[in-house]
């Protein structure tokens, strides 16, 4: 569209509808794919390459003999481990046994922590009273509830749900309440001037303006109920209990099989991990993308 | 958050009827032929204002503590009007609009606005960035009781009025700062109330998105017969926009004088009187703010 020529002549009054259309056109954000071939150069490949070398570092401490082998056993020797354990088909029930109490302690503590979380947020006197104990609580590392858990209920599952729960729900309450105070109050009062007070203001308003800092709590709160539930399994023993990941690693100790030991730590890091990336990671990136927070990152 | 929101609207009438508290309205008396503005609104029939300030002051803090921040604000807006108010930093403007918008009550005096709940635009579009356009507007649809099924049509239709067609499922974060705005005046009209309060709502533009949207504005109030109480701090916009101009002095904000502006909105960006009223209201406005100048 050339327009020179309004400099010269004083627009007609329907000008401005052209104008601001050549306005939206120019200046509307359009958010481009990214190309496939793109994605694996910047977001694969790099991870492949740093786990690529510190197989190389660890396989060449082991080939100079920087230490015995059975304190520092050869990355073929793990791997041995590993399809040991395949072939004895416990692999799965091992890796299982802990996953399905890490996750459904996880989801309990969603359950528990949320609605703690937005009565804190919300109720004055609530959060006087149990914002420090909350915030007290996320920095008590949940290893310690095991002896306490052991002696209140037994060596038994409950023992471990009681442990996760303590380790999650404070995580999980204090990022839904980092969530609600980020909420900027100019969306609290456009809420308000179009209706949205009491629980419409909370429904339509406050929780989904909270959703990515209660996101990173979820998060936080199942990095949390992972740990907690190694440590818990790694400490208690029982035969009630089955063989999860932390007891695996703690036999393999009693049996000085160093590989073992390499193996359980991996298969903790590796659920971690995996459960971040395939869980959390994908609903995270939808929600930021969404409100345009993503945009600058890719 | 406080959850229970008082509206001190549709307060007994116990204000007297006629003009406004303020001390005489010099304006500019003349009234160019041929220049007839809307004047009838959805309300105009029983000739009861749009909005009402009778003698409203709002001090912050304890009582008595500190000065005001307005004092004895009495103001008419006629339904269908258009008023702009203007004043410098600390006149209160933005706490007028609250108090007309029903967020905060005022500290003595009455407000009245009948009808639906006044729409609020705000300096910043004030969008909610989880949805898309077309879901702010039928956010807005459904908290004013809207059925399900009219929402979507009546978003598209209120989106073709702020010539953004086809923008319903587009993602706040794409728009532009103007469309935007579009966006959140679609969302304020959504509301359903004739009268529509505006804090600033330009202000963060560049200058010729603004001038777009100063055409808009007086389109869409034209085509809705709207009422709007416009603040600003930008005499120009004041002059360009408004049917009346009022100015507010600063600490405590007062009615310090209004001028009324019988010009057509389509000629105001050439006319030497509008230029003329912008030099003179200008001039009230830096000696209300000379008046601060500490002794």
């Amino acid at each position: 569209m050339s327009r020179s020529d309004t400099l010269l002549t004083p627009p007609p009054v329907d000008d401005s509808a052209g104008v601001g259309a050549g306005l939206d056109a120019l200046e509307a954000v359009r958010a481009p794919r990214v190309p496939p071939g793109r994605v694996l150069r910047e977001k694969v490949l790099p991870p492949v390459l740093g786990a690529v070398l510190v197989l190389g570092a660890w396989q060449l401490a082991y080939s100079l003999r920087l230490t015995t082998p059975d304190k520092l056993p050869s990355p073929a020797a793990v791997w041995g481990a590993l399809t040991d354990l395949w072939y004895e088909g416990t692999l799965f029930s091992i890796v299982w046994t802990s996953v399905w109490r890490g996750l459904s302690g996880f989801l309990a503590a969603v359950a528990i922590g949320t609605p703690i979380g937005l009565l804190v947020a919300r109720v004055k006197p609530v959060r006087a009273a149990l914002g420090p104990v909350l915030s007290g609580l996320q920095s008590l590392p949940s290893v310690a509830w095991v002896p306490a858990a052991v002696i209140w209920l037994g060596i038994d599952d409950s023992a471990m749900y009681a442990v996760i729960l303590l380790g999650a729900v404070p995580s999980i309450a204090n990022g839904l309440i980092a969530g609600v105070d980020q909420v900027p109050p100019l969306f609290l009062r456009a809420g308000r001037t179009l209706g949205a007070t009491g629980l419409r203001g909370a429904r339509h308003v406050l929780l989904p303006a909270a959703l990515p800092g209660y996101l990173a709590g979820l998060k936080q709160g199942w990095a949390f109920s992972w740990r907690s539930l190694m440590a818990a399994e790694l400490i208690a023993s029982s035969p009630d209990l089955g063989l999860g990941l932390g007891r695996y690693l703690e036999n393999q100790r009693e049996f000085s099989d160093m590989a073992g030991v390499l193996l359980g730590i991996l298969l903790i890091f590796v659920v971690g991990v995996a459960v971040d990336l395939l869980v959390f990671a994908p609903v995270e990136r939808r929600v930021l993308r969404a409100r345009g927070l993503l945009v600058a990152a890719e | 958050m406080t959850t229970a929101l008082t509206t001190p609207q549709n307060a007994p009438e116990d204000a007297p009827k006629g003009t406004p508290g303020t001390p005489g309205t010099p304006g500019t008396p003349e009234s160019a032929p041929g220049t007839a503005a809307p004047e009838t609104g959805a309300g105009a029939a029983d000739g009861r204002p749009a909005v009402r300030l009778a003698h409203v002051t709002k001090a912050f803090g304890r009582p008595g503590a500190a000065a005001p921040v307005l004092d004895d604000i009495s103001l008419d807006v006629a339904p269908g009007e258009f008023v702009t108010l203007v004043g410098a930093s600390g006149c209160g403007k933005s706490t007028l609009l609250n108090l007309v918008a029903g967020l905060d009550r005022p500290s003595s005096g009455t407000i009245e606005v009948p009808g639906a709940r006044p729409a609020l635009m705000f300096q910043d579009h004030a969008l909610f960035p989880w949805l898309t356009a077309g879901g702010n507007i039928e956010l807005a649809l459904r908290l004013a009781g809207v059925p399900r099924p009219e929402r979507r049509p009546e978003a598209e239709r209120l989106l073709e009025l702020v010539r953004l067609g086809g923008a319903h499922g587009k993602r706040v974060h794409e728009l532009s700062g103007g469309m935007r705005q579009r966006v959140a005046l679609a969302r304020a009209l959504a509301q359903g109330g004739g009268v529509l309060l505006m804090d600033e709502p330009f202000a963060a533009l560049d200058a010729i998105t603004r001038d777009v949207l100063h055409d808009e504005i007086t389109r869409i109030w034209r085509e809705r017969r709207l009422t709007v109480l416009f603040v600003t701090h930008n005499v120009r916009e004041a002059v360009r926009l408004a049917q009346r101009v009022v100015l507010l002095s600063s600490r405590p904000g007062r009615v310090a004088r209004e001028w009324r502006i019988d010009l057509p909105n389509a000629l105001r960006a050439e006319s030497a009187r509008a230029a003329e009223l912008t030099t003179d209201i200008t001039e009230h406005l830096r000696g209300e703010i000379r008046r601060h100048v500490p002794q």
